[in-house]
């Protein structure tokens, strides 16, 4: 019996692991410099249960930690594209796009030569 | 059986866990042969998850779902970041970089640093800037910074003291990572029993500073970080040898044990046998001296379950002997044939660190600091004896975590610290012995806030409970606002308290012929109450560009109110007095500093700073003594470019000049061994030259005070040291002239 309720009470654990409080995930988000990358953060860390989020110019991985249970990647997906910040596979609408900060139009080539390391 | 049961249902977790991808890592070559790199560095990037390949180039590295982007680097080929979707095996020809037309981005680092982030007004000071001048302790390494003001604290003892913010050392924190160090016994040398060669970086904070390490800091907190086995140089070699016959050796030697442990022994040894007497007063004008210091480190990282610790053992004995040129210790100790003085230490400590990241949270880390130390110094000077024991102890747990997401953080822990002091004093009117024991047991908490952009706060306050200090709370708050690009204004204030170790402290009261005098009685600490100050400051920083090159200028100023102090007063120049401030104590500085890379290789660094330090002492209100009210600082350095094997030259030279300093009154004195009222102005300057053979051999020479500016006469009735009006407390600039040095580095990577 005792033996029975424990591994009852191990898979609990298990199936509230489902709903993880400390969920990871990465998406891919486009973006330029700095100015994004706080920008990025900030719009994913004002999404309500999202506990931690960075976005590295390089790679432009966007890495969060949120809490399943409050939130979800869809969720976070949106407010990065409200941000006016295209994601892998969907793309900010031209109103988002257009409030982003002139030198961070990560759309428009001339930008991105701009922020092109020199000497290359 | 129960136990089997929980270790299979754990299985599964370990299994994944445990997920790993291997792979080998090739040469690229014309004829696609499989010729494997040894020791390529492979890494998950943005974790610290990595590994190196073994002979054959094979690796193995341990695998989640979340790593992405696999970099593969190895010094003369071209840094390779995979994408890995699944944890396949890998097989990778790396390219050697002389095959591409790659224009590598140098962005020259530079060797001082402050933040435009951080809430607080930090300075960061690398083992770089540490070289340009190469002597030789902690208390020699901060020449060449502006914040740090490095004088003289007698004619004997040629120990030196710092100043920031018109305060001495004792109203600093001074910490060896993290861990409150040289205070106590250690107050008065302990700046000279850190090796240069040690330090791996300074970090100076500049105000109240963080609440995480203890109440004690006022003026400012500086922190240095010990070279670490891991990352230290396999073997170092540091000879050094002075024109005044001083002698420094410093070895480490660094191994690894295991993938897990590293441990370093680090040695220093240094020695001054020869008797100098430049200005014939029949004083030397430096002390005999030699120094034995060894530290061994043991390292345990494990970068994959988050740990990182730290176990360390350092012992040193330190031997000095200074006073009249004929005086023989065997024959002369403390009888009136001749003045002399030994201050023998000997100090063992062990420290402890661990720390613990978790590894699925990352803001998710918890602390545990503890040192042991046992200090012991006998001394006398002429015929006043003075002796201390000290034996400390510190314990601190820190936690760091965020609250709700990870612009908020939080620090939180408890502190405990234990120290007995056991002080023996026969000097003149004073013989007795002083011992005491203190122990406090306190708990902090920090909040930060950063909203990634303009603004960032730290809030911290602790709370202590000290046996002799009462139950007190400690605030501290630091802001930082940067409303355009490339500003940050910051503004702190901040609470500190500390009992005052006067004898220790003011060590050189005793070679004086002056009465000494504890004024008051009610007090836990000799008499006297603690001293309390708040400490406020305002800086502001700007870089700009200038002709197309680099520059910033920084404006600080801070003012230091004390509520009490335990005023030291020089001021009748037969007695000296401790009593508890009655009126004000304030200090009050004001800092510009100008930095600029003029051209390529080339850094001027500049700053002007104005004190105001002022104190109500019994016959009223004065200037502290010996603190200049203006001071100009410049520092020069030029490196040429790298060439073949990392072989170049540097050159790096510091001026300094200090207004006039007021001399505590000797009105009392007879009218010959009366002073003025202020000393003259003090220029000095230091230069040095490097030449780096190679990545693994160097050879520096300098000079010391070039221009060979000394104090004619620093000892008051030198040629009768046991009369009533002997005294060498009036220093105010540089006793011995001129002084050249050269020295090698030699490492082993």
């Amino acid at each position: 019996m005792k033996k029975i309720l424990i591994i009852a009470l191990m898979l609990t654990g298990t199936l509230t692991f489902a709903q993880n409080k400390n969920a990871k995930a990465s998406m891919e988000v486009d973006g330029i410099c700095g100015m994004c990358k706080a920008r990025i953060e900030k719009a994913c860390l004002n999404t309500k249960g999202v506990k931690f989020a960075t976005w590295s110019v390089e790679t432009h991985e966007l890495k969060l930690i949120f809490d399943e249970r409050k939130t979800n990647t869809e969720i976070i997906k949106n407010q990065v594209l409200a941000a006016g910040h295209d994601v892998k596979d969907e793309k900010a609408t031209d109103e988002a796009y257009a409030q982003v900060h002139a030198c961070c139009k990560y759309r428009d080539e001339a930008v991105i030569d701009d922020h092109e390391p020199q000497g290359r | 059986m129960k136990q089997k049961i929980y270790i299979l249902l754990l299985f599964p977790i370990i299994a994944f866990s445990q997920n790993s991808i291997s792979g080998v890592v090739l040469e690229a070559n014309e004829h696609n042969q499989n010729i494997g790199l040894a020791g390529a560095n492979v890494y998950w990037l943005n974790t610290e998850v990595g590994t190196v390949t073994d002979i054959d180039g094979n690796f193995t590295l341990s695998y989640k779902a979340e790593y992405k982007k696999l970099v593969i680097s190895y010094v003369g080929f071209k840094t390779d970041t995979l994408t890995i979707n699944t944890p396949k095996k890998i097989k990778h020809w790396l390219q050697p970089t002389d095959n591409l037309d790659a224009v590598t981005v140098k962005s020259r680092k530079q060797t001082t640093v402050k933040s435009y982030f951080k809430a607080t007004n930090v300075i960061n000071v690398s083992s770089e800037e540490l070289l340009k001048a190469a002597c030789c302790n902690l208390s020699e390494s901060f020449e060449t910074n502006p914040s740090i003001d490095v004088n003289f604290a007698d004619a004997i003892t040629g120990t030196r003291q710092i100043k920031m913010l018109g305060l001495t050392s004792p109203y600093i924190l001074i910490a060896t990572e993290n861990i409150p160090s040289i205070r106590g016994a250690s107050q008065a040398y302990g700046l000279s029993f850190i090796p240069g060669t040690w330090v791996e970086s300074i970090q100076i904070t500049k105000g109240a500073g963080s609440v995480v390490n203890g109440f004690e800091s006022i003026a400012g907190q500086i922190n240095t970080e010990i070279v670490k086995p891991s990352t230290d140089d396999k073997l170092f070699v540091n000879l050094y040898g002075a024109s005044s016959e001083r002698l420094e050796l410093n070895t480490h030697i660094n191994t690894k044990v295991n993938n897990k442990w590293h441990t370093g022994l680090y040695i220093h040894g240094n020695m001054h046998n020869k008797k100098h007497d430049v200005n014939d007063d029949g004083f030397l004008d430096m002390p005999l001296f030699n120094q034995i210091n060894v530290m061994n480190r043991w390292q345990y990282t494990d970068t994959e379950k988050g740990f990182v610790s730290f176990i360390n053992f350092k012992f040193l004995n330190d031997e000095k002997q200074t006073g009249q040129l004929d005086f023989n210790p065997d024959t002369d100790k403390l009888t009136t044939n001749n003045w002399g003085s030994e201050i023998d230490t000997q100090r063992f400590e062990i420290s402890t660190k661990f720390g613990y990241v978790n590894p699925e949270i990352p803001w998710q880390s918890l602390g545990v600091q503890t040192a042991f130390s046992s200090h012991k110094q006998e001394s006398y000077f002429g015929l006043n004896v003075y002796d201390i024991k000290h034996n400390s102890l510190y314990a601190n747990a820190i936690y760091n975590s965020i609250i709700s997401d990870s612009r908020h953080k939080i620090k939180t822990g408890i502190s405990y610290t234990y120290d007995h002091y056991d002080e023996k004093i026969d000097a003149g009117n004073l013989d007795s012995d002083f011992e005491r024991t203190e122990n406090s047991v306190g708990a902090f908490f920090e909040y930060s806030f950063d909203n990634l952009e303009l603004f960032n706060l730290t809030a911290g306050v602790r709370l202590d409970h000290h046996n002799l200090l009462g139950t007190f709370i400690t605030p501290r708050v630091h802001a930082r606002y940067s409303p355009w690009s490339k500003s940050a204004f910051r503004a702190s204030f901040g609470r500190g308290k500390r009992s005052a170790n006067i004898f220790t402290e003011n060590q050189q009261l005793f070679s004086t012929s002056r009465q000494i005098n504890i004024l008051n009685s009610g007090g836990n600490i000799y008499g006297l109450d603690p001293e309390i100050a708040w400490n406020y400051g305002v800086s502001y920083l700007q870089g700009f560009n200038l002709f197309g090159r680099k520059a910033d200028i920084t404006f600080d100023y801070y003012k230091t109110d004390f509520t009490n102090q335990v005023v030291v007063d020089w001021e009748n120049s037969q007695e000296i007095n401790f009593y508890n401030l009655d009126g004000k104590s304030f200090a009050n500085s004001f800092q510009v500093e100008f930095n600029y890379n003029a051209f390529e290789g080339f850094d001027l660094r500049t700053a002007y700073k104005f004190y105001d330090v002022k104190t109500d002492y019994n016959s009223g209100r004065f200037e502290r003594p010996l603190t200049p009210k203006h001071r100009l600082f410049a520092n020069l350095g030029y490196e040429t470019q790298i060439k073949e094997h990392g072989a170049r030259w540097k050159f790096d030279t510091t001026f300094n000049w200090l207004s006039s300093q007021r001399y505590a009154s000797t009105t009392n004195n007879p009218s010959e061994f009366q002073l003025p009222e202020r000393t003259p102005t003090v220029a000095t300057l230091n230069a040095q030259i490097t030449k780096v053979f190679s990545s693994k051999f160097e050879v520096y020479l300098g000079g010391e005070n070039i221009t060979n500016l000394r104090q004619p006469n620093p000892i008051l009735e030198a040629d009768n040291p046991f009369g009533a009006n002997f005294d060498s407390t009036f220093v105010y600039g540089p006793i011995f002239g001129n002084l050249y040095y050269a020295g090698l580095r030699y490492r082993i990577k």
